[in-house]
């Protein structure tokens, strides 16, 4: 198990040299010049130079990029923000939990939820609230998250009050865009759960659960649904990559001062550092869920545990 | 009353059905069944026949929706299985009235271990410590052949042999009163067979437990059991004690299974069959359902069910020319006792 964890932790490194240097690459190609943006129209052709020379924009994009491993690595250091003058580091240790925190609490809701719809859907097939859910789930999939937000603000901010509509301090606050991102993701994790427990609860090892004598509880809960986990564990490892992507809109919508902002917001005033800063730091959340999702496989999976070892 | 506390097992016109797509199918119709204590019975018949489903019956696990029980009775212990609670239900399935299915491969969970597995049969039905049930559940293993010390090790890594001997001693680990082995050797290899079915020789003299053993295998029947009764069509058509029936098979469809079996000591080019196909189940022939298939059917036989008929003590036949109303052309029918059951 160490000799498998160690293995998966060094495994992280090449994947986030190959994730910065794809970034390296499209952000050396991609059009407008961070001088000019930073300085403005009426700055001199020697400021500019100045700032390129000041940030090694005018270097070659290998040594820039050898330049940055060696910054991050060697000085923990990803540089200072072209606009704030503050650093990278900075920046992201300010926003980046409030990123994590809005994935992870979607997360954790469209699990919960979408379990628990899922098993219900099964056990009671084609029954009235199936196909009702099976419904929603459906419009969860389809329906764009920017749009449900905005819906959610018009309905529960502006006409009910019952929560405020921006902000991520309160859990008032947080329940809206929790709600909104995990929308899609917890009518995925339905459909699969109910799909998976479908096939699971059909199973000639349920049926022996049941000649047992167990009770129908205890048949779902132990038998058919910790087989039924390990297709659903890949879905919901999948989707927490999504929400940090999905967190962007939905912190666009909600005014939250997080990760995925200051990332457009970089990318929009070509403020590298930042957009460097921050694709490296969900390049690594990735890998850390993944390897995660790995654990959890093993947990309820005997047969990846014996092959661990 | 009397006959229902000596037999163990009493059925009664059973009739089971599935609703399916393509209709109403009939897969149990009108069957009559009964098992002392201790005596194990070989339910035969081809693929189809209900056998499964009759047994899924007795556990009262037959899935619902698509199927149902439609009709008739099941006495167990001289009660009636159909009128009990669920609560009750339970007690009985695994206490009392256990199941070992066709396929080890699938029939065992591949997240849980073993032990627990056994265990978990032995909590639910006995007062146990979780520890008393492990090192039971780890006892229930040597019993059948494995060692103990396997317990915490999983379904796959087990081969299929061994995992039937863990399914078997998942039945057999709260000595229950009745043990439905439904095919328990046909997912297994022939030298493997031979060893679950010694097994299961002994274990039913260690337990002194009334089973059916449903199979389609003629010759494994022979070696285990006491009686046999012979399934076609959801109905049973002859039912006697095992020499009885194979000295003397009265029933034209099982004098058919006989004869289809190949004879090692003659060179043929041809197998014997049975004519025909089995009916469609949604859709049974008015009458005997052999009828169709059958050499000496007469008009009589498509004019209801032929009733069981004991044309020896305790062999019975369900055949209009038993009945009186048909040839009888096979075999003489000296005692025409009245219907069973």
């Amino acid at each position: 198990m160490t000799r498998f964890l160690l293995r998966r932790i060094l495994a992280m490194i090449p994947v986030c040299l190959g994730v910065t240097f794809l970034l390296f690459s499209l952000l050396y190609v991609t059009p407008g010049d961070p001088a000019r943006l930073v300085l403005g129209e009426e700055a001199t052709e020697e400021s500019l130079q100045e700032f390129r020379r000041e940030h090694y924009l005018d270097r070659p994009l290998l040594t820039r990029y050898g330049l940055f491993i060696y910054n991050t690595v060697v000085h923990q250091d990803m540089g200072r923000s072209y606009m704030t003058r503050r650093p990278v580091t900075g920046e992201i240790a300010n926003t980046f939990p409030v990123t994590l925190n809005l994935a992870s609490g979607s997360i954790v809701l469209a699990t919960v939820m979408g379990l628990a719809f899922g098993i219900i859907c099964a056990v009671k097939q084609y029954s009235i609230f199936d196909n009702i859910t099976m419904v929603i789930a459906m419009l969860g999939i389809s329906t764009p998250l920017f749009y449900l937000g905005i819906l959610l603000i018009l309905w529960f901010s502006v006409q009910l009050q019952w929560v405020p509509s921006s902000g991520f301090d309160s859990l008032s606050q947080r329940l809206l865009p929790w709600i909104t991102l995990s929308a899609t993701s917890m009518s995925i994790i339905t459909r699969m759960t109910r799909s998976s427990m479908l096939e699971v609860i059909r199973s000639d090892y349920v049926r022996t659960a049941r000649a047992k004598g167990q009770t129908e509880r205890v048949v779902i809960l132990k038998h058919a649904l910790r087989n039924a986990l390990i297709p659903i564990i890949t879905i919901v490892g999948i989707q927490f990559g999504h929400l940090l992507g999905g967190a962007i809109l939905t912190e666009s919508v909600f005014s939250i001062p997080g990760m995925g902002r200051l990332a457009v917001d970089a990318i929009k005033a070509r403020d590298y550092p930042i957009v460097q800063g921050a694709v490296l730091y969900i390049a690594m959340a990735y890998v850390v869920i993944n390897l995660l999702v790995d654990l959890l496989y093993a947990w309820v999976d005997p047969k990846l545990r014996t092959q661990c070892r | 009353m009397d006959q229902q506390r000596e037999h163990i097992l009493d059925i009664r016109d059973l009739r089971v059905q599935y609703h399916t797509d393509t209709g109403l199918v009939k897969a149990v119709e009108g069957l009559n069944l009964s098992l002392a204590r201790g005596e194990t019975l070989g339910l035969v018949g081809e693929t189809g026949a209900g056998k499964t489903t009759t047994a899924l019956a007795i556990m009262q696990l037959i899935a619902s929706p698509p199927g149902r029980i439609a009709g008739g009775s099941i006495f167990f212990e001289g009660e009636d299985m159909l009128a009990k609670s669920e609560e009750e239900k339970r007690h009985i399935r695994g206490g009392k009235i256990a199941m070992i299915f066709q396929d080890p491969m699938t029939s065992l969970n591949p997240v849980l271990s073993v032990q627990e597995q056994i265990a978990e049969m032995i909590r639910l039905h006995q007062k146990v410590t979780d520890k008393e049930a492990l090192e039971k559940a780890r006892d229930m293993l040597g019993l059948v052949g494995l060692r103990p010390e396997r317990g915490p090790d999983y379904p796959h890594q087990f081969s299929g042999g061994m995992k039937q001997r863990v399914v078997i001693a998942i039945a057999l680990a709260c000595s229950p009163r009745l043990l439905i082995a439904d095919e328990p050797t046909t997912a297994l290899d022939v030298t493997i067979q031979a060893q679950i079915l010694e097994l299961m020789q002994q274990l039913k003299q260690h337990f002194n437990t009334a089973t059916i053993l449903i199979s389609h295998d003629l010759g494994v029947v022979a070696q285990l059991c006491d009686s046999v009764a012979i399934m076609y069509a959801g109905r049973i058509l002859e039912k006697a004690d095992a020499k009885s029936l194979y000295a003397n098979p009265q029933h034209p469809y099982t004098q058919g299974l006989f004869n289809s079996i190949p004879d090692m000591t003659k060179n043929v080019t041809r197998l014997n069959t049975i004519a025909g196909l089995p009916p469609d189940p949604t859709e049974l022939p008015p009458g005997c359902c052999f009828a169709p298939r059958c050499a000496h059917a007469s008009g009589a036989c498509s004019e209801g069910s032929p009733r069981m008929v004991e044309y020896k003590p305790g062999h019975f036949v369900a055949c209009s020319r038993m009945n009186g109303n048909g040839g009888g052309a096979l075999g003489p029918a000296e005692e025409r006792g009245q219907a069973h059951g």
